[in-house]
């Protein structure tokens, strides 16, 4: 298929996991950022032909896994509502809360819906203006856009029955936590291609000189992936330290900077907790004080519902790439895509849920 | 930003198993379906089922062996291009029966009708049964009707259930991949899944794509004929990869497949990497995939060719070992990764 199968042509990922062999001479361990990344590697199982110096760290940017706890205890006592249309990306609804998941929530009597865009859930509630409607807004940069603009439709039309339920995380404060982290092993990144799509890479230098850092915006399909892992290769092998766009045919130095617009007029900068990570300041966006009646968690007194979560998960470790999931005790056995343990587990892109599927010995039917 | 950023004692949350209600992932024909199978009904209902996990149960009478099955259809839109309830309900039992081998003979029908369904929906969907029997060449000898308040019901559920008569010397069997067999699919892959999600979540993708929904029974007559088939199935819910999960736990065998060999309609790989689908868990309604003797491949993707259901067939992989339960796939890119059972209700991803 055209844009697809030139980026996963056998011969070219040859030729550049030949070049990459010559230009490595030492150990790396690069983390990709994005869970698309993550799973990109496995499904075409680039992971195993990569040259054994290369350690691929899987990064923490897989929004379904990286969603609070409590934030899910809270979509589930909204959804769980008569009054209330609950809607959501279809992934996030297996994601387990403290007590059940989104389709046990449907399974007791629930109206919970999965949409393909925010604007269909606008479209929901202009349809039932007798019910509550409620989107489950989670996401990195590249969901933002499409749920701010959500919102600036529900408040131009005047609908007064929408809501949004936001937990959006960002990229660049994550990836500061872990390189300013004691235990920080990744020496180079490769940045996430959607993410910079929408908000150029404009942040990045920055962090490659204060941390001594490569970091190379980086694409989805197999060649994209090699030839981020080749510029990041070069430069730690040369001693070097800079932000580079390896994925120009999607990204620009300043991103989309009308979808920034639509972002920066509905939301505003605010500390937000990772689920298997913790508090990171200024990591995330919430509505700003304009939009304000849109927030569900007020609308629905759901703010002071706290979960603490439980220790029979090594989520923080996997996350943070000291640990590979296999490493984990659990893999495979108490923790599986059926009964994920952790949010890793859940979510088609999670680090777990990657090697459960694609680098199990045997399969457990 | 804090520099002494500390992620220790952050960790994840305890196990849930969502056991105190059925979802909707017990009915996907993946491994939620499964663990209900094993948990549930096999221990308290099919202790004398040996070959449950075969599309037909074989039933042996006076020494002559017939298939028995039995299948529900729920679909919503209950018309979307390229077929409708009626046919499917049809299809999806003969195919069943042709499965193990049988030649499908007669068909039973319930209908659960929802009150306030139009008769003119219903004619439609009779007419299209009608059509889809005749062309399998099997007649409806029983049925039943129930009809529940509004609200009850989604318009209109068929249970259809079938019996057919499985010739001396075929020997079909989900149990009977050998090393060394042929992996043989019978056309495009995924093409029925997408069909029905695009018409019922009105995607508004430019090409209609048709679901697949075909009656198999005269393509397997012919395969049965051009050679040695030990293994049949058709990879409806759960796609093709939970279908050869299953093949490969039922007969212990490792099975390769290739993927650059993969049969796809352009327009179903469109939609599936736009919507973080693998087409490889996609249901289809209309094909099948075939485990032959090596010896007798070629000669029967050859027949295959020549029908009108097999148009399209192509040989997709070989089963390269014995003793282990294992799906592998060879990609595109020259790589390897294992296949799975889809695991519950197929997800659209978030981004």
């Amino acid at each position: 298929m055209k844009y697809l199968d030139e980026y996963r042509d056998p011969a070219k990922v040859k030729a550049l996991l030949k070049e990459i062999e010559s230009v490595v001479t030492k150990n790396w361990a690069i983390m990709e950022i994005c869970g698309g990344q993550t799973h990109a590697f496995l499904h075409h199982g680039l992971d195993a032909m990569l040259p054994p110096q290369i350690e691929l760290v899987h990064g923490p940017g897989c929004p379904v896994c990286v969603t609070p706890l409590e934030q899910i205890d809270r979509a589930l006592a909204i959804a769980s509502r008569p009054d209330v249309i609950f809607t959501s990306y279809g992934d996030m609804l297996r994601v387990p809360g403290s007590t059940k998941d989104l389709f046990t929530v449907r399974a007791q009597g629930g109206n919970v819906r999965t949409v393909y865009s925010p604007l269909e859930a606008v479209q929901i509630a202009e349809a039932n203006p007798d019910k509550q409607v409620v989107f489950f807004a989670i996401g990195f940069e590249t969901t933002a856009p499409a749920n701010a603009m959500a919102v600036l439709q529900a408040k131009n039309k005047n609908i007064k029955n929408f809501s949004v339920l936001v937990s959006h995380v960002r990229v660049p404060p994550a990836m500061e936590a872990i390189l300013g982290s004691k235990t920080n092993r990744v020496e180079a990144f490769l940045a996430a291609g959607h993410v910079c799509a929408v908000m150029g890479f404009h942040e990045y230098p920055p962090i490659a000189g204060k941390y001594n850092v490569p970091i190379v915006v980086t694409g989805f399909e197999p060649i994209d992936l090699l030839n981020g892992l080749l510029a990041a290769v070069k430069q730690l092998e040369g001693g070097q330290a800079f932000a580079e766009n390896q994925y120009q045919r999607a990204v620009k130095f300043d991103g989309n900077e009308s979808a920034q617009k639509t972002i920066q007029s509905v939301f505003q900068s605010t500390d937000r907790k990772w689920r298997g990570i913790g508090v990171i300041p200024q990591s995330g966006w919430g509505l700003s004080a304009e939009f304000q009646e849109f927030d569900a968690e007020k609308r629905f007194d759901v703010e002071n519902i706290f979960t603490q979560e439980s220790s029979l998960c090594i989520a923080g470790e996997i996350l943070q790439g000291l640990k590979k999931p296999p490493q984990c005790s659990a893999f495979g056995k108490q923790c599986t895509q059926q009964t994920p343990l952790g949010a890793p587990m859940v979510s088609a892109e999670g680090a777990c849920a990657a090697y459960y599927r694609y680098h199990r010995e045997e399969i457990k039917a | 930003m804090n520099d002494d950023f500390d992620f220790e004692g952050y960790t994840c949350p305890v196990p849930i198993r969502p056991t105190e209600t059925v979802i909707l992932g017990h009915g996907s024909g993946g491994t939620l379906s499964r663990d209900l199978l094993n948990r549930l009904f096999l221990p308290e209902l099919g202790k004398a089922a040996p070959r449950a996990l075969d599309d037909s149960a074989v039933v042996t009478i006076d020494g002559q062996r017939y298939a028995l099955t039995t299948d529900s259809h729920v679909v919503s839109p209950l018309f979307f291009p390229g077929g409708d309830i009626g046919r499917l309900a049809i299809c999806g039992t003969v195919n069943d029966l042709a499965m193990v081998g049988a030649t499908p003979v007669a068909l039973t029908c319930g209908f659960v009708l929802e009150e306030g369904l139009s008769f003119d929906v219903l004619q439609r969907v009779v007419a299209s049964m009608k059509a889809a029997a005749q062309e399998a060449g099997v007649f409806i000898a029983a049925g039943d009707t129930k009809v529940v308040q509004k609200g009850s019901a989604d318009q209109l559920f068929i249970n259809t259930s079938g019996m057919g008569k499985i010739p001396d010397g075929v020997a079909i069997s989900g149990a009977n991949a050998k090393e060394g067999d042929v992996v043989v699919i019978s056309g495009t892959i995924g093409d029925h899944g997408i069909a029905v999600l695009s018409a019922r979540e009105g995607l508004g993708f430019e090409t209609t794509l048709e679901s697949d929904v075909a009656p198999l029974n005269h393509l397997i007559q012919a395969m049965i004929g051009a050679g040695e088939i030990h293994v049949l199935r058709d990879p409806t819910r759960g796609g093709l990869a939970t279908s050869l999960v299953e093949i490969s736990e039922q007969s212990q065998v490792i099975i390769e497949l290739n993927e650059p060999s993969l049969p796809f309609k352009p327009a179903v790989k469109a939609a599936c990497e736009m919507l973080g689908f693998d087409p490889l868990y996609v249901a289809n309604e209309g094909k099948l995939v075939a485990f032959v003797k090596e010896s007798d491949a070629q000669n029967v993707l050859e027949v295959m060719k020549q029908t009108k259901y097999g148009e399209e067939a192509a040989i997709i992989g070989k089963v390269t070992g014995s003793g282990k339960l294992q799906v592998r796939l060879k990609t595109a890119i020259g790589g390897t990764r294992l296949v799975d059972m889809l695991p519950g209700e197929m997800l659209p991803r978030i981004c």
